[in-house]
């Protein structure tokens, strides 16, 4: 079942659908989330990571449920959803990173440039090095803000001499914007700068290794508001040459930084959507009542 | 409990505030209408002096959706609810004040000491003119974006009647060249209630933004 628009609102209590309304919140949700299909526009022109029908399961249990979407090159695509709607493990499963969790299986096909990567001839290492990941608390490593930088050239083998990682760990400092903050200081270590700047140092490190993919699991929801505008607007300076997916429960952060949004609910993807439409005139019933504070 | 409930409160305050106003103006209008034929003195002025009422109200509405703007950044239909409360607060505070310019234009006609023998004949026009505004108000209150699309057409009707009025009164000058003055006062007030009635159709176009998500405009 598909629906589209209602007359609910909360100014008007005379819209209220008696027969909506009448429902609990579960088996609404339900309602409207069996059986229906992604509302929107999940598909994109010459896509940079295409999933197609993946399914993850934790043990028996079914986390995400045959989800079907693109990334597109140079956008910043967000996923929004109540806690336990599967954006977080659906994040995870673009570079594979739920091969960590034993009992996590995941089905259907997600590809990077037309290869897919969960074939077992794909090497990990690498892979995440393509689609690289900033996670939602700082974690620099306990070594210098330069071999922060300088780990993924070095462990991949991307550098020939010091000259060539010297010049790397620069470029990728300066990309994050927190060269300016650091170049006198490149050999103090990496936790002891602020949260904002441990953040960027870690956005630093995944770009060092010429990532095509960005993940960014809430990657501000550890921050200052200034620190937080800092990582939105390098987030957009990014996208020029990255793609990148970010999961954020800050909605306006969502509304600020992307494209195009993704919208999840216990599993499914419900909408997915040119960002200003999502946030002025969603088409679906629970992205409208997400979104606008109605459940979650 | 809703965790937005206090944004969720603010909304439906400020709809109430919205609809007071509302109503407040469409009751204006009608006693400006009904001055035109009485030409009561003491209505008209109750019409002139109490239009700080309107101001008032229009501005408490203001501020509650900047507060609301500012405070909550509401977002879907909730945003396209507070961008339509500011407009139609807006259209509401000038409908009143044509209600205030209807008034003096009765006011100024009354005073001229020639008088028509059968005065101009609002009465269809006002008539379509406070259903056009009624119906902009329901089809707010009801979320009904059909209702407001038919508004569009009343409108043809208005322009008819103001054009009507036109070539009457035209018609009057050339008959009674003297009183040029009574004549283009009583046009003007064609012209007053056709405003009301453009006003109406702006309101129905934010109607439809709110319910349809769509931006019309109606020419």
């Amino acid at each position: 079942m598909e629906l589209t628009s209602n007359q609910t609102h909360p100014a008007f209590p005379t819209l209220l659908s008696g027969a909506v309304h009448q429902e609990s919140e579960q088996t609404r949700s339900q309602a409207y989330t069996t059986g229906r299909k992604t509302v929107g526009t999940p598909f994109v022109d010459k896509p940079r990571m295409t999933c197609r029908d993946v399914e993850v399961y934790y043990g028996e249990k079914c986390a995400i449920n045959k989800i079907s979407i693109d990334v597109g090159c140079n956008e910043v695509l967000a996923m929004i959803g109540p806690s336990g709607c599967g954006k977080s493990t659906f994040l995870r499963c673009l570079n594979r990173m739920n091969d960590t969790v034993p009992s996590c299986r995941v089905v259907g096909s997600i590809c990077l440039d037309e290869t897919d990567i969960y074939h077992p001839s794909v090497d990990v290492v690498p892979l995440r090095a393509q689609v690289g990941m900033v996670f939602q608390k700082p974690n620099p490593f306990p070594k210098s803000i330069y071999d922060n930088v300088a780990y993924g050239p070095r462990i991949h083998g991307l550098t020939k001499n010091k000259v060539e990682l010297d010049e790397i760990v620069e470029t990728s400092l300066i990309k994050a914007g927190l060269w300016e903050e650091v170049k006198d200081r490149l050999l103090e270590p990496g936790t002891g700068l602020s949260g904002g700047q441990q953040q960027r140092l870690c956005i630093a490190r995944a770009i060092a290794v010429s990532p095509e993919v960005i993940l960014m699991d809430e990657p501000c929801s550890a921050l200052d508001p200034i620190a937080t505008a800092r990582v939105e607007e390098l987030i957009a300076e990014l996208r020029t040459q990255f793609s990148i997916v970010i999961v954020t429960h800050a909605m306006q952060q969502a509304a600020r930084v992307s494209q195009r949004t993704a919208y999840f609910h216990l599993g499914d993807l419900i909408e997915v959507g040119a960002t200003d439409k999502i946030f002025t005139n969603p088409k679906h019933r629970l992205t409208e009542d997400y979104i606008t504070g109605r459940f979650g | 409990m809703d965790h937005h409930y206090t944004f969720h409160h603010e909304l439906t305050k400020l709809n109430k505030k919205l609809l007071k106003l509302s109503a407040t103006v469409e009751e204006r209008v009608r006693r400006a209408t009904e001055v035109i034929e009485s030409k009561d003195m003491d209505a008209i002025q109750a019409i002139i002096v109490s239009d700080y009422e309107v101001d008032e109200m229009e501005i408490d509405i203001e501020e509650d959706c900047l507060k609301i703007l500012a405070l909550h950044q509401p977002v879907a239909r909730d945003l396209r609810f507070i961008i339509a409360v500011i407009k139609i607060n807006n259209e509401m505070e000038r409908i009143a004040d044509i209600a205030v310019n209807i008034a003096k234009r009765v006011d100024n006609i009354a005073k001229f000491k020639h008088q028509a023998a059968v005065s101009y004949d609002f009465s269809k026009m006002s008539d379509k003119v406070i259903s056009m505004l009624k119906k902009s108000i329901d089809s707010f209150v009801n979320g009904d974006a059909t209702l407001a699309k038919s508004i569009f057409l009343d409108d043809d009707v208005v322009d008819a009647c103001r054009n009507r009025c036109y070539e009457d009164i035209k018609e009057r000058i050339r008959k009674d060249p003297d009183h040029p003055g009574y004549h283009i006062n009583t046009y003007l007030l064609a012209r007053h209630l056709e405003r009301i009635g453009d006003r109406a159709v702006n309101i129905a176009e934010e109607v439809i933004y709110f319910v349809e998500g769509t931006i019309t405009r109606f020419n």
